[in-house]
């Protein structure tokens, strides 16, 4: 077979490969055939026929979505018949189409608006009455207005293929088919909301976001999910300073169409009630609002204080702030306390599989390796609810190359239903379960090996040595939870390890040690939640809380600073596979401030000078100091995502992996943050369950 | 849920007509025949026949919805279907449906008060040849007449 194939397409010369359909060759030249039901990467539908062209030598007009190109096939993509066929098919396609357009939520970005507009279907020879049928909830997401919908059928193969949910079906027949739901009248899935972007009309439409805006009066903000270590991209419609939807229409980012509920609805801890939005003071025994300049004060003046009689520290970070606040927090500590008493909630053991992997290079695997790969392994993770992103990639790696997926994993999981070897262990015994896999592994041409919690430590080493005896090129992902646990870690809120894995002299104490010092004189939470479900022994000890709400830990505090959230800040963040990407602040809320400036104006009070506390002047010192993150700003500033490679050198251990474990968050969990997320709690499936079991009981989470 | 012993056998043979993994081929003629046996497609029977091809119950609502002949309701003990499509149409299929209606004093899709017949208005039964056609559960009736239909739904009636 040929390796390209040679068509004309509107008078342009394409080349293709063999089996490329038209209508994918003709968009890489810039033509665009339109098609309602085509979607890139879900199986061929051929059911609206909007994408008709012409081919020479064909006796009709043919569905560009379906054709795959030829050796000297002559198309042509807007001839006057094409144009009629194209009004025709939306005379059909309006017969039963409300026109509803001032109300609808589509109104303005909708694909059937468009083509009415562009082909002038304005008149329509069918008088008889339209059928209708009452509007739909099915979720608190997801509502269904069926006389709207055009059956295109793009939702019900998102859900099936994309997603492996099988929520959606099409029930009746002929005009009264219908959409509907796997529970009769309600729906049970992963309330992901991807039926509803990929709706090209107005039949589906999100709980969230219905009848409170027209499209063309949000303004637009690409950033990343404030949720799970994935990094997706969630693009922010914002309007009169709220937060009114999260969607990834345009496709950007490493998530492509891809957002989970978190990603897409669970934005709405940001106008949470409950949002703190004034610095608090503890007054005569309660907390009590009081102004910043008052609070930095009094903290500036305890911690110099504590500082100089040579009292103790703590300080913990957190697993969603931004690399620049976490870099930052870090130097605070350990230049300007004289401590490394600082830590932060250990998810994954990351800094074994960085010291397993030294000195190596392409080995630490991206979100697109995921998806690339021939064959993936994944140990001691419910992938499909813990990351749901990787778990995407992963399907859509086996439905359109055939990839070889390997589990194992303590409980069933959904990549079972494609995996070509599920491996059901006890808890603990994974690492030994590999050995069944391996003359299977031996024999796949490349692996990619995604790794949660349970294997930590000394299990990192042999994972490597594992991957290292297959003889076959192996890349790795230690899974960790939150959207910044990655950029914790490499930015060295460790006691003892510093930014970029590198070992620090005397090392510090680990949060349960700070938690357990009863001579503890100063804690600094700044962004956690470590009195969750833990107390602290320390009596008498300061305690500053940074937070967006008033936490378990923040109720304990003395003094707490209202905390921007990753929504209303610039900065970067660093996902799962050490990928750095853009934050961009979508919205502000009144009284809070950025992490980093309140560590700014700290250190300005303390008279500390850790150099400037922007963003860009924080990322620029990163990029100059921090091991593997000299990192492509254009790649980042354009919304790209660049990935930090800090394999030039051994890490010194601690090798104490009692102290990493995964929050076992589901999809519809993430630690203390989702609690504050209304979405979350409202949707039937909540809490989640991993493994198919009852959730885990809450541990200490965020 | 349990079927007779006769429809377990029907089930099980069905399920091993088709190649592995093409159960789902055998949905139609199981619903078919459980409708026969149990009077409708209720719930219980969807999730029983999803189960047992290893389907989704809504994959079975799917197919269900689509077919005419399936039913979720209980319909009559005599089903009668009147054929209105245009051989019999021609041939004075709207008056047999007209005298149904009256005869019976039910509509389509619906069940008399005593639940020996119900009544349904069919698209084409392949019978044109004899139209008008009506066919009373899986029996044809050709040629019918208004009087023909009466004499018929009486003898019916007599049978118990």
């Amino acid at each position: 077979m040929a390796d390209s194939v040679n068509l004309t397409i509107d008078g342009k010369a394409v080349q293709a490969a063999p089996g490329t359909l038209v209508i994918d060759a003709a968009k890489k030249v810039g033509i665009e055939i339109p098609a309602f039901c085509y979607w890139e990467g879900l199986t061929l539908q051929a059911a609206c026929r909007m994408c008709l062209v012409e081919v020479e030598r064909m006796p009709k007009l043919m569905t560009a979505c379906t054709l795959t190109v030829a050796e000297g096939m002559v198309v042509r993509t807007e001839t006057p018949l094409v144009a009629e066929a194209r009004k025709s098919m939306l005379e059909f396609v309006l017969t039963n189409h409300p026109l509803d357009c001032p109300v609808c939520d589509k109104g303005g970005e909708c694909e059937l608006q468009d083509m009415t507009f562009r082909y002038g279907a304005g008149e329509g020879r069918f008088d008889e009455m339209k059928v209708h049928v009452d509007e739909k909830q099915w979720s608190p997401v997801v509502y269904f207005d069926a006389p709207r919908c055009i059956l295109c059928y793009r939702c019900v193969r998102i859900c099936d293929e994309g997603m492996g949910v099988d929520a959606l079906g099409v029930i009746y027949r002929g005009v009264v088919s219908e959409i509907a739901p796997n529970k009769e009248d309600h729906l049970q899935c992963d309330e992901c909301g991807m039926c509803i972007d990929i709706c090209p009309v107005g039949a589906l439409t999100s709980g969230m976001y219905r009848y409170r805006t027209r499209p063309w009066e949000m303004e637009h903000t690409g950033t990343i999910c404030a949720h799970c270590s994935n990094g997706c991209k969630t693009t922010l419609g914002t309007r009169n300073g709220q937060i009114i939807r999260g969607n990834n229409r345009d496709k950007s980012g490493i998530n492509g169409e891809f957002l989970c509920i978190k990603g897409r609805y669970a934005f709405d801890f940001n106008s949470h009630p409950e949002r703190l939005q004034s610095p608090l003071m503890r007054i005569g025994g309660k907390l009590e609002p009081v102004s910043w300049s008052r609070a930095i004060g009094e903290v500036a003046r305890r911690f110099t204080e504590i500082r100089e009689r040579g009292g103790r520290f703590g300080v913990v970070g957190s697993n969603r702030t931004s690399n620049e606040e976490n870099y930052y927090l870090q130097k605070f500590a350990r230049q300007g306390l004289g401590t490394n008493n600082i830590d932060h909630r250990r998810t994954g053991d990351v800094p074994a599989l960085i010291d397993a992997l030294a000195g190596r290079t392409g080995v630490l695997a991206t979100v697109k390796d995921v998806y690339t790969a021939k064959a993936s392994l994944v140990i001691g993770s419910d992938l499909a609810q813990q990351h749901p992103l990787l778990a995407y990639q992963l399907r859509a790696n086996w439905r359109h190359h055939q990839s070889h997926t390997y589990t194992v994993t303590r409980g069933p999981v959904r990549e079972d239903k494609y995996s070509v070897h599920g491996v059901r262990v006890e808890p603990g015994a994974e690492l030994g379960a590999l050995e069944s896999l391996r003359d299977q592994l031996k024999a796949e041409p490349e692996l990619v090996i995604l790794f949660g919690d349970a294997i930590k430590g000394e299990a990192v080493r042999r994972l490597v040595e594992f991957g290292d005896s297959l003889g076959i090129p192996v890349k790795y992902i230690c899974l960790v939870d939150y959207s910044n646990s990655r950029g914790a870690v490499d930015m060295g809120l460790l006691p003892h390890l510093g930014p970029g894995y590198q070992g620090v002299e005397n090392p510090g104490m680990s949060l349960p040690e700070m938690l357990a010092a009863e001579d503890l004189d100063a804690f600094w939470v700044v962004g956690a939640n470590p009195l969750e479900h833990n107390k602290l022994a320390a009596d008498r000890a300061f305690v500053v809380v940074h937070d967006l709400f008033l936490t378990e830990t923040a109720e304990r505090a003395d003094v707490v600073f209202p905390a921007a959230s990753a929504y209303e800040k610039n900065g970067t963040v660093t996902n799962v596979c050490g990928e750095v990407q853009h934050l961009r602040s979508a919205v502000q809320t009144m009284g809070v401030k950025t992490d980093l400036e309140i560590l700014g104006l700290l250190s300005k009070e303390m008279r500390i000078n850790l150099g400037m506390w922007t963003p860009e002047s924080v990322l620029r010192e990163i990029r100059q100091t921090v091991r593997g993150y000299n990192v492509a700003l254009p790649v980042i500033a354009a919304g790209g995502a660049a990935q930090s490679l800090p394999l030039n050198g051994r890490v010194t251990l601690d090798s104490r992996p009692e102290l990493i474990q995964s929050a076992g968050d589901t999809l519809f969990t993430s630690g203390t943050l989702g609690r504050y997320s209304k979405t979350l709690l409202s949707v039937l499936e909540y809490p989640g369950v991993l493994y198919g079991e009852a959730a885990e009981p809450e541990a200490d989470r965020r | 849920m349990t079927f007779s012993p006769e429809l377990e056998a029907k089930f099980e043979k069905l399920l091993r007509s088709y190649p592995p993994g093409r159960q789902r081929s055998a949905l139609i003629p199981m619903l078919m025949f459980a409708q026969d046996e149990v009077g409708s497609v209720t719930p219980e029977v969807i999730a029983e026949i999803a189960a047992r091809i290893g389907i989704s119950e809504l994959q079975v609502r799917e197919v269900l919805s689509y077919y005419s002949m399936l039913h979720t309701k209980p319909m009559g003990k005599y089903h009668i279907q009147v054929c209105t499509n245009i051989s019999c149409l021609l041939t004075g299929g709207e008056e047999i449906w007209e005298q149904a209606r009256k005869k019976l004093g039910c509509g389509h899709k619906e069940v008399t008060a005593d639940g020996q017949f119900s009544l349904e208005e069919v698209e084409c039964i392949g019978a044109c040849s004899w139209a008008p056609a009506i066919q009373v559960n899986y029996d044809f009736h050709h040629n019918v007449t208004p009087e023909k239909f009466n004499a018929l739904i009486d003898s019916l009636r007599k049978l118990h």
